[in-house]
């Protein structure tokens, strides 16, 4: 890792300031994604700006329909959340599946959504539960928050305070890990909200990152059951494929997930 | 460069660090304390955990300057008046490791997976919580049979406790 010079701001605005006011900034939450990136030196940011001192992006809130996670809360912290775990039980189930106890004990939401890693698993919850990104200056709805891989639409300096969530009627996940890194090599979120629409999202599969799958949508509106799902595919050709699994396995994957996560609602099932 | 201080084991530690300086080399090239091991030092191995502010955590992984005025407790600092501690004893006694290369990061990993769960752990759960840390000689069968070992000490301890 490159000699760098670490700032711990304890405002939002202070924060904001640094970053303008620097050549070669970066915001560090976890560091689990960042660091490993830095040791790596496959980024150099002269300068590291702690977020985990700004008092506002921390805290659980849950209403009568929303859950909001501050965007420093870690992994650990939403998985224990009996709050969340009575309102969204396939959330605290999905961050508590997120790499190992470790890891759970540094990783954020924030850093996780700002990072926008294809194999992330909270970009599918977000998406699914057709969540609001609340930062230093606007709100962005999950619909226009996702940009591909690695992108997001926040803008150079723009800080994610705190994630709102939509509580559904019910919700499921399913993910198939893979065995030695344990991220998921295709993961599916499938949310019944309140007004009876139905989001599913996709991780860990697509080519461009996390995304809805608006014809396994189309199915569960008409029957809300996996045996609606019977014989639906998806093109290979969005899916992404590596040493570990080839696209048309992907594709495959993402088919299983989406079925499984639609019988195991309520809950998350981790394979 | 930030001047920190660290409590490690109960004694703060005052030190001038680099700002890149991660937490294991803080703990083993500033302080001396090498029972922390750096495995992979890619987060994957585990070797390297240690608690910080009483939860488990991979050092190498972890800014010196961001964890200044924390509480660290290394594998230095397990062991009460030279005996050891029980999660310690049950690596030993159940023949836990064999190189001994990730036995500080799987003890360190067992403790705090002991605490969360009070003692209530089976196989499944050992199995499944131990999964950030990495054995290349193998021996996790006997490192999961220490760990409900020290486990159900621990239980009997409590119970023994709120009588
Ligand atoms: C061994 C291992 C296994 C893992 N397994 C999984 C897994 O199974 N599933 C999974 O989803 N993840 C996994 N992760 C990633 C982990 O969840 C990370 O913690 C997470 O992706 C990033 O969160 P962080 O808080 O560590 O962010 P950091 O690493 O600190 O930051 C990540 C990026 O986000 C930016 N950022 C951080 N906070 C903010 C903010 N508030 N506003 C704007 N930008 C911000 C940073 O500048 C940086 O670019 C794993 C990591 C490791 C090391
Ligand atoms: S050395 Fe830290 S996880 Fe391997
Ligand atoms: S005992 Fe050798 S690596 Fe675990």
């Amino acid at each position: 890792m490159y000699a760098t010079t670490y700032h711990k701001p304890k405002t939002l605005a202070e924060a904001v300031k640094l970053y303008t006011n620097s050549d070669e900034p970066s915001y560090l939450s976890g560091g689990h994604t960042l660091i490993p990136t830095l040791k790596s030196r496959l980024a150099a940011p002269a300068h590291l700006i702690d977020v985990r001192n700004i008092p506002e992006l921390f805290g659980i809130e849950v209403t009568a329909d929303k859950v909001i996670i501050g965007s420093a809360t870690k992994h650990a912290v939403v998985a224990a959340s009996g709050e969340i775990k009575a309102a969204i039980p396939a959330l605290s189930g999905l961050a508590g599946s997120i790499g190992d106890v470790q890891v759970r004990h540094m990783g954020t939401i924030g850093g996780s959504t700002a990072n926008n890693d294809p194999a992330a698993d909270y970009p599918a919850a977000v998406l699914s539960l057709d969540a609001t990104l609340h930062t230093d200056r606007r709100e962005i709805p999950a619909e226009d928050y996702f940009q591909g891989l690695y992108t997001t639409a926040l803008e150079p300096g723009e800080i994610l305070v705190r994630v709102e969530f939509k509580t559904p009627e019910i919700a499921g996940y399913a993910k198939f890990r893979n065995p030695a890194s344990r991220y998921s090599m295709a993961a599916s979120f499938v949310a019944r909200h309140r007004d009876g629409h139905i989001r599913v999202a996709i991780t860990g599969a697509g080519n461009e990152g996390v995304f809805r799958w608006t014809e396994a949508e189309e199915l569960l509106t008409v029957n809300f059951s996996a045996e609606a799902l019977e014989g639906l595919t998806i093109d290979p050709s969005r899916m992404m494929g590596d040493m570990h699994a080839p696209a048309d396995y992907r594709a495959h994957l993402v088919a299983v997930m989406t079925r499984r996560a639609v019988q195991n609602l309520g809950g998350t099932h981790i394979l | 460069m930030s001047r920190i201080t660290i409590t490690v084991n109960g004694a703060p530690q005052t030190r001038e660090v680099e700002d890149r300086t991660m937490l294991v080399q803080f703990i083993r090239e500033h302080l001396g304390l090498t029972g922390t091991h750096v495995g992979c030092d890619t987060s994957q191995c585990g070797a390297c955990t240690i608690h910080l502010d009483g939860e488990a955590v991979k050092s190498c992984t972890v800014l010196a300057v961001a964890a200044d005025g924390s509480q660290v407790t290394t594998i230095e600092g397990l062991a009460e008046g030279g005996k050891l501690h029980d999660v310690q004893q049950a690596f030993r006694e159940h023949h836990g490791l064999q190189c001994g290369y990730c036995t500080p990061g799987m003890i360190m990993a067992s403790v705090d997976m002991i605490r969360r769960h009070d003692g209530m752990l089976d196989e499944h759960t050992v199995r499944h919580e131990l999964e950030g840390n990495i054995c290349r000689c193998t021996g996790y069968h006997n490192i999961v049979k220490a760990v409900l070992d020290a486990a159900e000490k621990h239980r009997a301890a409590h119970a023994v406790a709120a009588e």
